[in-house]
Order: C-alpha cells, then structure tokens, then sequence
C-alpha cells in the first residue's frame, strides 16, 4: 500500500461546505402521556457546515434532541429536515447510514480491526472493496494515524485517544453531510481530550461538515463551537449563540452560572494558537547526520532540538546534549507525551501544556500533524498582554464618549 | 479384552460413529435452538427468569425417567434419543448464550444501530461474534454431557455405543459383560476427548483475535 503523501479528501477547495443544514420545527418528545415532555417544542436551525455544540445540565434533553436526528429516537411531533428533507420520509437505516454517529469512547467494536470497522459503513452502502480499502487508508491518514501500522490491529490495542481517533474516523467513513457526536471526548484523559478537539477542530476546517455535538463542558463547548445551544429542562432554549456572544452577554441568569466565573480566563479559549507569534525553533530529521544540526543550533542560539518524522511530524524534543551518535535518533519511547498541541488549540490548552514542558513553550503543529513552529511563553504572555492592553483602551474610549 | 474388541471391530467402528455422529448433529441442533432462545430471552427481559428455571431445572431430571417419559409420545429407536439429547444440549448452551449475548454492551449495540445496521446484521455481526467465546465454552460442555446422556438414551434402542452397554448390564456375570460394558465406555471417553479438541480448534479459528483471552 502507499506509504506517499495521502490525497486530499476534497477535490474542492478549503471554503467549500460539504455539510447540510439541519432544521428543528416545533419538535417534541414526551414519554409519558402525564407530566412534561423531555424535548417541548424545540425550534432550531443549525447551519451547514458549522459545529454546533448541545450543552445544559443532565436530563435537559440534549441527547434526547441529538438522537432523533438520526432517529434513534422518533419525536412525539414536530418535524427535522436534514438539507430540506424531512428525517421521518426516509427508512431509518438508509438515514443513518448517511449520518455519521460518534459516541463517547468510540465504541469500537471488539472483535473487528480498526480497518473493519471503519468500513462498516461503506460496507453497508455497498462500496467496493478497493474504494473502501483506499476511504480507510485516507481516513487513518486524516486522523493522525499511521495507516501500515494501525489497520490490523485491534481496538484492545490501542490507547483511549487513538481508539477515540477510529471513532471518529469511522463517523467520517462514509463521507455524511451530518455527523452526531455524543460527549465524544468524554472517556479520556485532559491532555489527550485537548489533543483531540484539536484535531476535530483542524479536520472539520478541512471538511467543513454539519457536526452537532453534545458536551456537559462549557469549555470543550467554548472552544470547539461555532454556535453553542444552552439547554435547559425540557429542552428549552437558554440561548443560543456564538462563544463570544455567550461569554460577554450571557442571555439570563442560568446561562451566567452556567458558563461560570472568570469570563476573562474563559476568553483564553476564544484565542487560538495560531494567532500567537511562533518562534522558529531548530529543526532536525530522524536519521540527518548529527554535526550540521548541532551547527544551525548553535547558530540560533538554541539549546534543544524538535525532531520531526520523514513526514515532518514533530516527534521528539531534545537538548543538544543528548544529540551524541552519529546520526539524530528516532525516539526511544514513541509514547512518551511530546509536548505539542494544534494550531487550532487555544490559548487555555498552551498554557496548560506548557505548565508541563522542559523548555517554556509547546511545539504547534499544523494539517495533518506537521510541525509549525514553538509557541514560547513570552510569546503567549505578550499576546495576552496586548488583548488586555486592547480591551482596556477599547472600554476607556467608550467611558470617554 | 484385545481379542474381544478386534473380533469386533467393525460393529465397534460403527457403533462409534453412529455415537458420535448422533451427538454432534444433537448438538448442532440445540445451538441454532439455544442461541435462538437466548435472543428471544435477552430482547424480552421478562422471559429470563424462565429460561433460567428451565435450564437449571431442566439438568435434575434424570435423562433415563425423561426417556421413559418420552417412549409413549415418540415410541423408541433413533427419535427419543435425539430428542432427549438435543433436550440436555440445550441446557448448558441456553444458559452460556443468554450470559453472552447480555454481555454485549448497549453502546455498542447503540452504535451498530446508529451506523444503520438492522436487527439481523447487528445480530449476526455483532452480537453473535462477540458472545460466540462464551457460547462455544457452553457447547463444549454439552458436547461432553451429551456423550454420555446419548448411550444411557441407546435404552429405548437408539444408535450408538450405549447399546453395549446395556447388552452388558443386561447380561452380568455372563462371560463378555464387563468387555462390553467396558469397551463401549472407554469408546465414549476417548471420543468425547477427541471431539472436545476439535472444538478447542475451532474456537482457534472462530473466535476473533479482538476478543480472544
């Protein structure tokens, strides 16, 4: 199989929306004919091509709401169109094997290869064995994982984070338009969740794909949404905006404590990385020859080096010292937590990585887990400062008027 | 006892695989019936204690009164043994394959049915493989149990090893009954081992590598 560079999922171009709009009308869903339905009357339009996040306390209804997209759960009245077409014309199995469907842990079937089961999809629609051999070399790709080495191998041997990355890539396999994701992040640990929602956040700007996603994490929610809907009981609205909105004018009450205190720290998951300067950091190759490398270092005035993969995947981050052989070894424990994060990360999950980093700055990594640059921390600081430094003479010169 | 079990060697071959060949389809049968029961009993809750009772009562039954119980309803020859065999077949697959299939977690069945899967691609692709480890432990234990249950039902002249058994017993203290008797029991054992191996086999090949311990 080819181990070259993987083609890119769409021929068209990064702005193009592959996603559908999902429309919600005056949609209900009780379980009893007494007491107060779980979903009451629901009106709500989630546009193409954005991630829209459900949250609100447990028993809100947001899973509720979720699931009858795909109709795992039919409402008791009203109607939802995915792109115009009413859910409840089409055979439940047709729909949801057009809609994709990630759920907390990924829930991996056991006994099938991560080849088998992202192909399940395919399979079901009736692909071909080489289209579907390729869509599961491709999504590996997209997901960060190598394809020669994963695609045999069993859900059981894998980590929490990577058997979450076949989860998703197998809510992608068959290229929906819409896919529902279910406190998808909820079973792994902080670091690799922040990993993750980087990683979503990058390949939804590749696909730009209708993702509805239910969290009970008004961060996770902050930083991933384009839109957040705040639930309260019964699924009634709260509100139903954009993060920036939300955070500096929340609609009432409920939503204040909901989204908490420190607005100002929560801000930070407003800022992305991409927006901090990177520092250019001296760079070497598994398997370069040690001597030029040891000389651009000097040269730079650095004590450390970011080793990449042939593909230029940030690998590993050494001293100087430690660089002795002939030539820049690969990794000895390729587990081991390099500290890196996405260039989609915001600026909360830098500090945060940072806080844990030898050297006071994380490696940012762009599409498909190339190396970017470093974020130092004076160069977080510094942009932090200049916000603040902005906001303060922004509200000056309204007090003046 | 040599001489006695060349001079019949043929009848022995042949009492042999009517024996095991008796077992194996009884048991055939009772997996389609057990695993088919199981399902039932898993996606109706209410039916489990039931099957519970069914199966643990099921096994104190002595299988020589269940025969005789059987002999007016089916009369005698190959049918009461098949039905009393397949009968305490059943039971242990019964049991192993409603654990099982309830150890199949409901986020998976959830996602299967979220990816469009319907209820006989879920069983057959999901359900069954992932509690097919625990099925064939129980189709094991029936293979060996029905070995034996299957010469004790040969009483109502069915096929098989029990045969002489019975043409021992019957004729104690008479010059070939302990050779009869005998024979036909070591026959039995070393069948119920060789047959016991092959299932380990197929578990080999059967039982996913995701799953397996």
């Amino acid at each position: 199989m080819t181990t070259t560079e993987p083609t890119p999922t769409t021929d068209a171009g990064p702005e193009s929306v592959s996603g559908a709009e999902i429309v919600f009308d005056q949609v209900t869903k009780s379980y009893s004919a007494q007491g107060k339905p779980a979903v009451d009357s629901l009106s709500l339009t989630i546009p193409a091509g954005q991630i829209v996040m459900f949250v609100g306390p447990s028993g809100c209804g947001k899973t509720t709401s979720l699931k009858m997209i795909n109709r795992l759960i039919d409402p008791t009245s009203g109607t939802i169109t995915i792109g115009g077409k009413d859910v409840r014309s089409q055979d439940p199995d047709d729909l949801r094997r057009q809609v994709g469907y990630v759920i907390q842990g990924g829930s991996l079937f056991p006994h099938m290869t991560v080849a088998q089961n992202i192909a399940l999809v395919p399979g079901l629609l009736r692909w071909d064995k080489k289209r579907i051999t390729d869509r599961v070399e491709e999504l590996l790709d997209l997901v960060g994982l190598d394809p020669v080495r994963y695609r045999d191998r069993f859900p059981r041997e894998l980590s929490g984070g990577q058997q979450q990355r076949v989860g998703v890539a197998r809510g992608l396999a068959a290229d929906p338009p819409v896919i529902l994701m279910d406190e998808p992040f909820g079973a792994v640990d902080p670091i690799t969740r922040q990993r993750l929602q980087d990683e979503l956040m990058s390949i939804q700007s590749e696909l730009k794909k209708t993702i509805v996603c239910v969290t009970h994490d008004i961060d996770e929610a902050i930083k991933l949404g384009d839109r957040i809907l705040i639930l309260q009981e019964h699924a009634q609205i709260a509100q139903y905006d954009t993060p920036e909105a939300i955070l500096s004018a929340p609609a009432n009450e409920f939503v204040e404590d909901f989204v908490g205190s420190g607005s100002a720290l929560k801000s930070l998951s407003l800022t992305r990385v991409e927006e901090v300067e990177l520092t250019e950091w001296t760079t070497a190759t598994v398997g370069e020859p040690v001597g030029p490398v040891l000389e651009r270092a000097r040269a730079a005035r650095q004590k450390s080096v970011v080793v990449l993969d042939q593909r230029r995947r940030p690998v590993d981050w050494v001293n100087i010292r430690a660089l002795t052989g002939e030539t820049v070894p690969a990794p000895v424990d390729e587990a081991r937590d390099l500290h890196q994060i996405d260039h989609r990360a915001t600026l909360n999950d830098a500090l945060d990585t940072m806080l844990v980093s030898a050297y006071a700055g994380v490696i940012v990594t762009g599409r498909r887990d190339q190396y970017v640059g470093v974020a130092t921390f004076e160069a977080v600081t510094a942009l932090i400062t200049a916000r603040n430094e902005a906001a303060r003479q922004a509200q000056e010169d309204a007090d003046e008027q | 006892m040599l001489e006695f079990v060349l001079d019949r060697a043929p009848d022995l071959a042949y009492r042999s695989f009517q024996h095991v060949s008796l077992v194996v389809q009884c048991v055939l049968l009772a997996t389609v019936i057990a695993v088919a029961v199981a399902l039932l009993v898993t996606t109706v809750p209410r039916l489990k204690p039931v099957a519970n009772f069914v199966s643990s009562v099921g096994l104190t039954v002595p299988s020589l009164a269940l025969l005789g119980l059987m002999l007016p309803v089916v009369g005698i020859g190959t049918l009461p043994s098949v039905a009393v065999v397949t009968f305490y077949a059943a039971l242990p697959i019964l049991r192993n394959a409603v654990v099982g299939l309830e150890g199949v977690s409901g986020n998976l069945l959830e996602s299967a049915r979220g990816m469009g899967m319907n209820p006989l691609l879920t069983f057959l692709r999901v359900q069954l493989p992932l509690a097919w480890p625990v099925i064939l432990a129980g189709l094991r234990v029936s293979t060996q149990m029905s070995m034996g249950v299957a010469a004790i039902a040969a009483y109502a002249l069915g096929p098989g090893l029990g045969g002489w058994i019975f043409t021992g017993l019957a004729q104690i203290g008479g010059q070939n009954a302990v050779n009869y008797a005998l024979t036909a029991t070591i026959a039995i054992v070393v069948l119920a081992l060789l047959l016991d191996l092959l299932l380990r086999v197929l578990g080999r090949f059967t039982i996913s590598r995701g799953i397996s311990a």
